[in-house]
């Protein structure tokens, strides 16, 4: 077992990893009031990846995310208020309501999306990294995905030109092994992701990813051996989606006893027993953390409700840059 | 001074890559090779392979890397070595780089550049002869240009570089070794105005990229016959000059469109509506569309040469044209 951070690291991210879960729990509420629309793809029992990773990332670092992307946008600073209301359409949302759940951006916090085709936001993520190297600085690019993308030839391509051309990616791999609703095993000849990357001779390592200790851990070495070396490093985080992959998924591809052990395991039940066990978290503590989540989510779905709809007169603003802006 | 349209591209990426740190081409085989139209010859040995980057085979993965780059504040030039091989990239280029503005909401733009060979002629068959540049054209938050003399050539990509969003460059392969004068210093190019390649009163004749030679030597055809024709380059296909297109129009009431795409769903017929739509009530005569033959194309000379718009096509279609009304 590994060793626990001091208490107020622990609870830091005990809190972070609550005030996704208790954000998403919300979400789902609001679709089912049809406050939310579209597609919302749930994190719930991943939010330790996230949490874990993010918090080793400063403002040299670009992050890019996938279609599930809120956790990390809450973690990487981006209001609640704004992810919120981006949720609802509205013009105060971090992406003025165009991108909704799966597209939220934000360039005060160097947050690159929000990427729905699977595996494409791996180049985007090679070409930030080039930037950032030639910036020198010593940022990097932090990229998030699924193990599904692994299929894709967009992943092979950018694995191969990040290790190549010594790019500093951080490539973490947020393997709940579904791909929708194809498991692992049914869809990768190698079902070891973190494999694949050493084939292309990229450092890499995979970790428990519902221990967020764990996590915090690997990230920390990762984000050290990227901003040491300049080249690329895979960390593959092994995980599990608890919710369906989105609101219209019925979830006949798996046993509900296979999620039920899951849940078992889920990286807030197991953390807060550990630290309950450790000393570190009373019942007072943990009741004061879920007020202030409880608080902080109210505000921003009030904040998100009373947000005006942008005028229709805008629908084509920003398809182009403004020809002054530059 | 005498230059090719070849030289013109290769005297304008020196320029860029001389005037601007932040530029860079990546491509396959742009460096060591030369370039496979021979564009970026001497390159590397003045730029370096920070700056000239030979890619592997991996369109969507360096494309990507591009739109990275252009998000992270470099000017990445994308030499794609056939418009064929871009369809590999149409992920990096339809779903990212074409909405990043718009889907983030203003907060970021795509400052890229992707160039490209296109069209038929050198009987390289079915997979490397096709015109797609209405594909593009078809996108919002792209512009897309057709440089088809060697000043606009030598003069379009700097205007590319300038615009902060992304820009297509399509050059077609029948265009390389045309040679025309070019002043000494380079002049600056309006991409957004289409521009009358030859006076004329009779019959407006509009197309743009490797079809404006042949439409221009129809023009003398007919002049000889006493029809004397308007030759407009459309130049920018989006955002489309449609003062300019309008303009001939009214000034001849009749109109025949060259375009090497495919008739079907040619960027001909989408100028054929736009008459339809505003120019109705100037035209005197049907509207005529000369595009290739909706055949893959063939290797075989007569075939290919068969299948292309020619010379004598566009004069009898600007004949019935003239002919119906007189």
């Amino acid at each position: 077992m590994n060793e626990l951070p001091d208490k107020a690291g622990c609870l830091a991210l005990y809190r972070d990893m609550l005030r996704i879960r208790r954000f998403e729990e919300r979400c789902g509420e609001l679709y089912k009031e049809q406050k939310i629309r579209g597609f919302l793809h749930l994190y719930i029992g991943e939010e330790a990846i996230a949490t874990a990773v993010v918090m080793h990332l400063d403002q040299r670092d670009a992050v890019v995310a996938t279609y599930r992307e809120h956790g990390h946008a809450l973690v990487r600073g981006l209001p609640m208020r704004s992810v919120m209301a981006e949720m609802f359409g509205k013009v105060d949302g971090c992406s003025r309501g165009r991108g909704g759940s799966m597209h939220l951006f934000s360039a005060a916090h160097q947050f690159y999306g929000g990427h729905a085709i699977v595996g494409g936001g791996l180049p985007v993520a090679a070409g930030l990294a080039l930037a950032r190297r030639r910036v020198g600085e010593g940022g990097l690019a932090a990229c998030f995905f699924g193990e599904g993308a692994a299929a894709e030839g967009e992943f092979h391509e950018a694995l191969n030109l990040a290790e190549l051309w010594h790019l500093p990616v951080l490539f973490i791999c947020e393997n709940n092994r579904y791909a929708m609703g194809t498991a692992l095993e049914r869809s990768q000849s190698e079902p070891d992701i973190h494999a694949k990357a050493a084939s292309y001779r990229i450092a890499s390592e995979w970790v428990d990813g519902m221990d967020v200790v764990a996590v915090a851990e690997a990230a920390e070495r990762a984000v050290a051996a990227v901003r040491g070396s300049g080249d690329p490093f895979f960390l593959e985080c092994r995980t599990y989606r608890f919710r369906a992959h989105s609101m219209f998924d019925p979830e006949l591809y798996r046993p509900k006893e296979e999620v039920e052990e899951w849940r078992r395991k889920g990286p807030l039940v197991t953390f807060q027993r550990r630290l309950e066990e450790a000393g570190l978290l009373n019942e007072d503590e943990l009741e004061a953390l879920e007020r202030e989540v409880a608080r902080e989510i109210e505000d921003a779905v009030a904040f998100a409700e009373q947000s005006p709809f942008e005028d229709v007169a805008d629908l084509a603003r920003d398809v182009y840059t403004p020809r002054t802006a530059t | 001074m005498k230059k090719s349209y070849r030289e013109a591209l290769h005297d304008a990426h020196a320029e860029a890559l001389r005037d601007d740190p932040r530029v860079f081409l990546v491509g396959e085989d742009v460096g060591r090779y030369g370039g496979a139209y021979a564009v970026s010859k001497g390159l590397l040995e003045l730029f370096g392979p920070e700056r000239i980057m030979d890619a592997p085979l991996s369109e969507s993965g360096f494309t990507g890397l591009g739109v990275g780059a252009a998000l992270g504040g470099l000017r990445p030039i994308v030499e794609i070595m056939t418009v064929n091989f871009s369809l590999l990239a149409l992920d990096q280029i339809v779903n990212g780089a074409a909405t990043i503005r718009y889907m983030s909401g203003g907060a970021f733009s795509v400052p890229l550049v992707v160039r490209m060979a296109t069209g038929g002629g050198r009987q390289l068959a079915a997979q490397h002869s096709h015109s797609l540049e209405g594909w593009y054209a078809h996108v919002p938050g792209l512009r897309v240009v057709a440089p088809a003399t060697v000043a606009d050539a030598r003069g379009m990509l700097a205007t590319a570089l300038a615009d902060p969003d992304p820009v297509i460059i399509f050059e077609h392969v029948g265009l390389f070794a045309v040679t025309d004068e070019l002043p000494e210093l380079p002049q600056a190019v309006d991409i957004d105005r289409a521009a009358v390649r030859r006076a004329g009163s009779d019959v407006s004749l509009i197309t743009f990229g490797g079809s404006l030679p042949k439409t221009l030597e129809a023009a003398e055809a007919l002049a000889a016959e006493g029809i004397d024709a308007e030759v407009l380059d459309l130049r920018t296909l989006r955002p489309l000059d449609v003062e300019a297109i309008l303009a001939t129009v009214t000034k001849t009431h009749r109109v025949v469109i060259v375009d090497e795409m495919w008739r079907t769903g040619s960027f001909a017929g989408e100028i054929a509506a736009l008459l339809a739509e505003r120019a109705f009530f100037e035209l005197d005569a049907p509207i005529r569309r000369v595009c290739s033959e909706e055949v893959p194309m063939p290797y075989a000379r007569h075939l290919e040469q068969a299948a292309l718009p020619a010379v004598a096509g566009i004069v009898s279609a600007a004949r019935e044209v003239v002919g119906d009304h007189e």
